[in-house]
């Protein structure tokens, strides 16, 4: 019987920190929504949603209220099964990355060491990675189970959009893999909080690893997938109520997401800039780490809405040129050239 | 190309030099225009507690004027409903009684006055025919309405308040830009 004893403090600590970490990604999600449209707003000197309490903050809550109350259609020759799995997958990949990604470092909890982290496994990118190409299926069975050709040919190129775009994420990370020599999450944080920041060594590979993001993303400039205004919302064409705001929630989330991952495998993770974290208690330092993360996290989706709302989108014959013909060679190049200086250091730089 | 007026631009087809092709710089260029973008002052009015002022040609909705003594002006001779172009104004007149005298200013008035806000085209032509200065377009506009009942307009709704009994309505209504 003691083979099936539960380490009960583990199983709560594991279950709070997963309910805070869904909840907050939630509610940061349903922020995006706000910032994007102020954001909007401010770079079109508009003044943005300013209605729904003060400043508007209200306004993401009306918003799912009014998705809640539209009516759900569920075209007659879709497959009902598939069409409603489509957003709930859309969701659940986003929201499933959020597990390996260190959240701070560690509290005390009633002497308990608690780690800011829901699971700390070994191959933590891979599983992001594996993660991340699932989300295609989201787009790809909404598409498909629409049973409308539009929103089938939407899904298609997007998903050969995200296939494309995640060859040369890989292997600008590939590089990024060779300098820390190791895939655990906490592992790359904890080279860079005692050191200087990734972003440092591989600034090209960041570079690949954010482009690649914004199309991993679906976000402009590579909306080729939803593109709102001229391709009449692609993939999610046929769809209305919560289910359509699932899939654009699902965005969202995404975005926060990959910013979280950009944060931590090139910005130092949870590592407050030019602050000895040694000096504070671990409970405070803890704290700051997470400020600091959530920090870097807010001035990537800045960025994100920023690019967005300043640049159209790339023609798919760009997008996939830009893709195949100058980001994979970039980035292999790029891999060369760090195994190249890698092996040298190894070799007390000598040929 | 010779062009017509030095603001057309013949389009450039040259071939992306190496920067444009890059994108990069382009797109930071942008970026930046952007960001100046975020100091700028707002073009918007935040409208029903901020009211961009009308221009002093404004034409708004119709009101029938009264005179210094809180007479009605208007004699009902139907010039306005002549000159409206969009056939919006229907009137009946009729004829003073004894002991109405200061209530209508002449021996004829209108005993109904209507106009359709749907039709009228706010021209500003009945304005202009009116010979006793009854009737003219103030600065508010029509509130919207749930039918087209609601849009047409009676006496009631459109004669001023008397200046004696009501001077702040009087005006009020009135506004700042018609001098009788």
């Amino acid at each position: 019987m003691m083979l099936l004893a539960v380490d009960w403090p583990l199983v709560l600590e594991k279950t709070i920190l997963i309910s805070v970490v869904i909840g907050v990604s939630l509610l940061i999600a349903m922020y995006e929504t706000y910032a994007e449209r102020k954001i909007a707003a401010v770079m079109q000197d508009r003044r943005g949603p300013n209605r729904a309490g003060p400043f508007g903050i209200l306004q993401p809550l009306a918003d799912g209220l009014k998705l809640f109350f539209k009516e759900e259609i569920i075209p007659n020759t879709s497959n009902k099964f598939l069409f409603i799995a489509g957003p709930g997958l859309a969701m659940l990949t986003a929201m499933m990355t959020s597990a390996v990604i260190p959240w701070g470092g560690t509290i005390e909890v009633f002497g308990r060491e608690v780690s800011l982290q829901i699971a700390d496994i070994n191959i933590g990118i891979l599983y992001i990675f594996g993660v991340v190409s699932m989300g295609v299926y989201g787009i790809m069975i909404g598409g498909w189970a629409s049973n409308n050709k539009f929103s089938l040919l939407a899904a298609i190129r997007g998903a050969s959009q995200m296939i494309s775009y995640e060859l040369a994420m890989g292997l600008s990370l590939i590089a990024l893999l060779m300098l820390t020599g190791s895939l655990k999450m906490s592992e790359i944080v904890a080279q860079q909080y005692n050191s200087v920041w990734n972003v440092v060594y591989q600034p090209l590979g960041f570079f690949i690893f954010i482009v690649c993001a914004f199309a991993e993303c679906n976000r402009t400039p590579f909306d080729l997938p939803e593109a709102e205004n001229e391709l009449n919302f692609g993939y999610h064409q046929e769809y209305s109520s919560m289910k359509l705001g699932f899939y654009l929630f699902a965005e969202y989330i995404n975005m926060f997401i990959s910013s979280a991952v950009m944060a931590t495998l090139f910005f130092g993770g949870y590592d407050f800039p030019f602050i000895n974290e040694a000096n504070f208690s671990p409970n405070v330092a803890a704290i700051f780490g997470t400020v600091a993360l959530l920090g870097k996290i807010a001035f990537f989706i800045f960025l994100f809405m920023w690019v967005r709302w300043t640049i159209p989108r790339f023609r798919y014959d760009q997008l996939m040129n830009l893709g195949w013909k100058k980001m994979i060679p970039l980035a292999l190049a790029n891999m060369i050239i760090t195994a190249l200086v890698v092996l040298l250091k190894q070799n007390n730089w000598r040929f | 190309m010779q062009t017509l007026t030095n603001k057309a631009k013949p389009v450039d087809r040259k071939p992306m030099t190496f920067v444009e092709k890059l994108y990069l710089w382009n797109i930071f260029k942008g970026m930046m225009i952007t960001l100046r973008h975020i100091f700028k002052k707002k073009a918007t009015i935040s409208y029903p507690e901020q009211k961009r002022e009308f221009a002093p040609v404004f034409r708004g909705l119709h009101v029938l004027n009264r005179d210094e003594e809180g007479r009605e002006r208007c004699t009902a001779c139907g010039l306005c409903a002549v000159a409206c172009p969009a056939e919006a104004i229907t009137m009946e007149g009729a004829e003073r009684q004894k002991g109405e005298e200061h209530l209508y200013r002449e021996e004829k008035y209108a005993a109904k006055y209507e106009i359709n806000m749907l039709r009228c085209i706010f021209c500003g032509l009945c304005e202009e025919a009116c010979p006793k200065d009854a009737i003219y377009l103030s600065e508010t506009f029509a509130p919207s309405n749930y039918n087209r009942k609601g849009f047409i307009y009676g006496k009631d709704d459109l004669l001023i308040p008397d200046p004696n009994k009501d001077p702040e309505g009087y005006a009020k209504a009135r506004g700042g830009k018609v001098n009788f």
